[in-house]
């Protein structure tokens, strides 16, 4: 089982740190990282395995979401599954 | 591994372009709630509604958090409820519509559906009363909603129901006055009722239905928008594509959460409802989807040819993205819960008659529409007459959710706020069809009902 965390917003020092660690807390394998920089503008896709984990998934989305506000980013957390029904025959 | 154009698309669309699951509704029958004493039968009611339901909203708001997308409605529909009181001696359904309002407060759901009677050929025992009821229980009650089946392709239209729906419609206005007239607009009366629809206020559940089950309605019209404005040369059969695609991701969300939801409650997958359903917010609008294909406004000339071909290729994307498809599947257009109809309406593009032939090519009716309050009921009789012909001739579901605004008249506008939206007051025909109304009876079944 896996999630996709996507971080978008202004780019500054340490959000890849900050949201491994989140995953980290939670025992959530960060499995593969894409990131872009354009302008000042920073744009992060995270790939997450999320069958070892040592709280509920949502608990998860949650806090990566107070970490996105007190950062100014938009961090969305979503199960892979809505990716592969919505792109896969 | 996902594509992040992929991902990127699905945020966007969730985002900016108003993606949402309209609704999950829990099918519940009732009708082993029938008791001949009419307070153990709410009680029974009450009961069921509860058990089975209890987890309902949190459920959805758990998929929700787990997918990163808005369920908007927790709904339930039940049992006709005519069939339930039918068996009680104590003639006064309304303590029906009371028990499944306090229902709804303890689920947490935000409409209950299936205040309802199937009277298409005639009325049985506990027709008449249920549907003499209804202004009654849409005025003491917030959550409920009421429907009525006066026709369908195989068995011709009840014209005794249509010309009470007409009274009733009125009378539901007048008593919800004070209030904006809620009241009928958690009313609406059908021709081909379907009997799994999950969407308000037409739901119910019918009698051929599993004893609970989950349907589920998506919605979608601003990303449908989107994806045709990102085409503005494109010839029509490549925007019927492109609303085919879009149709597809749409209904396979629906189909994911449809899914979990079952698998996480216990509760058998139905359908899923392919529809383009609007909301007042901007961009989730139908009418803008017509205008974006190349109408100046929604209602000009071309209207009906546009929205045909947005409704055809809904379901055919949206088929292949499920495996169950059903209940009113297609594009909605109530007028007063899309900004664009309204914006159509204020500028005197869109008239009832023009919505009339609209309804002949999409999946509902005559939906949201208000109407001058000194209205009389022949009027709406014929509205809903002309509207149940369309569907029993086109074999296709049609229903006519009128509001009467009492006290005002065309320029004027009514409040309903939420997703009910603004509704502004419409022009009607002012000739009589009174002597049409009171002849009672029944129009014949078209020759096409006899295929067996």
């Amino acid at each position: 089982m896996r999630a996709v965390i996507t971080v978008i917003g202004k780019d500054n020092v340490g959000i890849l740190a900050k949201v491994s660690n989140v995953c980290a807390e939670y025992n959530a394998n960060v499995m593969d990282v894409t990131q872009s920089v354009l302008q000042d503008m920073f744009a992060m896709i995270m790939m997450v395995d999320i069958s070892q984990m040592n709280a509920d998934f949502v608990v998860l989305g949650e806090k990566l979401n107070e970490l996105g506000k007190s950062l100014n980013l938009s961090i969305h957390t979503m199960h892979q599954d809505i990716f592969n029904s919505m792109h896969r025959i | 591994m996902i594509n992040v154009y992929d991902i990127l698309e699905t945020i966007r669309m969730i985002q900016d372009e108003c993606l949402d699951i309209r609704t999950i509704t829990m099918g519940i029958s009732l009708l082993d709630c029938i008791d001949s004493d009419i307070d153990k039968a709410c009680e029974k009611v009450y009961n069921k509604i509860t058990s089975k339901a209890k987890d309902l909203v949190k459920t959805g708001e758990r998929i929700e958090k787990e997918y990163g997308i808005p369920i908007i409605h927790k709904r339930i529909a039940v049992t006709p409820i005519a069939m339930i009181s039918a068996a009680c001696t104590e003639k006064n359904p309304v303590k029906f519509a009371v028990a499944l309002q306090k229902a709804a407060d303890t689920c947490g759901v935000n409409f209950i559906g299936g205040y309802s009677a199937l009277v298409q050929k005639g009325f049985s025992a506990g027709d008449i009363e249920l549907i003499n009821s209804i202004p009654e229980a849409l005025a003491v009650t917030s959550n409920i909603c009421s429907s009525v089946n006066v026709g369908s392709s195989k068995t011709g239209i009840n014209m005794d129901a249509v010309a009470m729906m007409g009274k009733i419609i009125k009378q539901s206005a007048e008593r919800t006055a004070d209030n904006q007239c809620i009241g009928p607009a958690k009313l609406v009366v059908f021709c081909n009722a379907p009997e799994d629809n999950p969407f308000m206020a037409g739901a119910f559940h019918g009698t051929g239905e599993p004893d609970c089950v989950i349907n589920v309605g998506v919605s979608g019209p601003g990303v449908v928008r989107a994806a045709i404005e990102k085409h503005p040369d494109a010839s029509i059969d490549q925007i019927a594509d492109i609303i085919k695609k879009t149709a597809f991701k749409i209904t396979r969300m629906g189909q994911l959460v449809g899914s979990k939801a079952s698998e996480l409650l216990g509760v058998p997958f139905g359908i899923v409802d392919l529809s383009l359903a609007p909301t007042p917010a901007v961009g989730d609008s139908v009418a803008h989807i017509l205008e974006g294909i190349g109408l100046e406004s929604c209602g000009t000339h071309g209207t009906t040819a546009a929205l045909a071909l947005l409704n055809d290729a809904v379901k055919k994307g949206g088929v292949m993205a499920s495996s169950n498809v059903g209940g009113l599947s297609g594009a909605f257009i109530p007028v007063s819960e899309d900004a664009g109809m309204i914006d159509a309406v204020n500028n005197g593009a869109l008239c009832l008659e023009k919505l009339e032939a609209m309804t002949a090519v999409c999946s509902v009716g005559l939906d949201m529409i208000v109407v001058p309050g000194d209205i009389t009921a022949e009027t709406i009789s014929a509205i809903i007459a002309d509207e149940a012909a369309i569907g029993m001739v086109n074999n296709k579901t049609t229903a006519v959710r009128l509001i009467p605004a009492i006290g005002k008249n065309v320029g004027d506008t009514l409040e309903f706020g939420g997703l009910l939206g603004s509704g502004p007051v419409m022009n009607i025909n002012r000739k009589s069809p009174a002597k049409f109304i009171s002849r009672g009876g029944r129009i014949p079944a078209p020759m096409h009902s006899i295929k067996n």
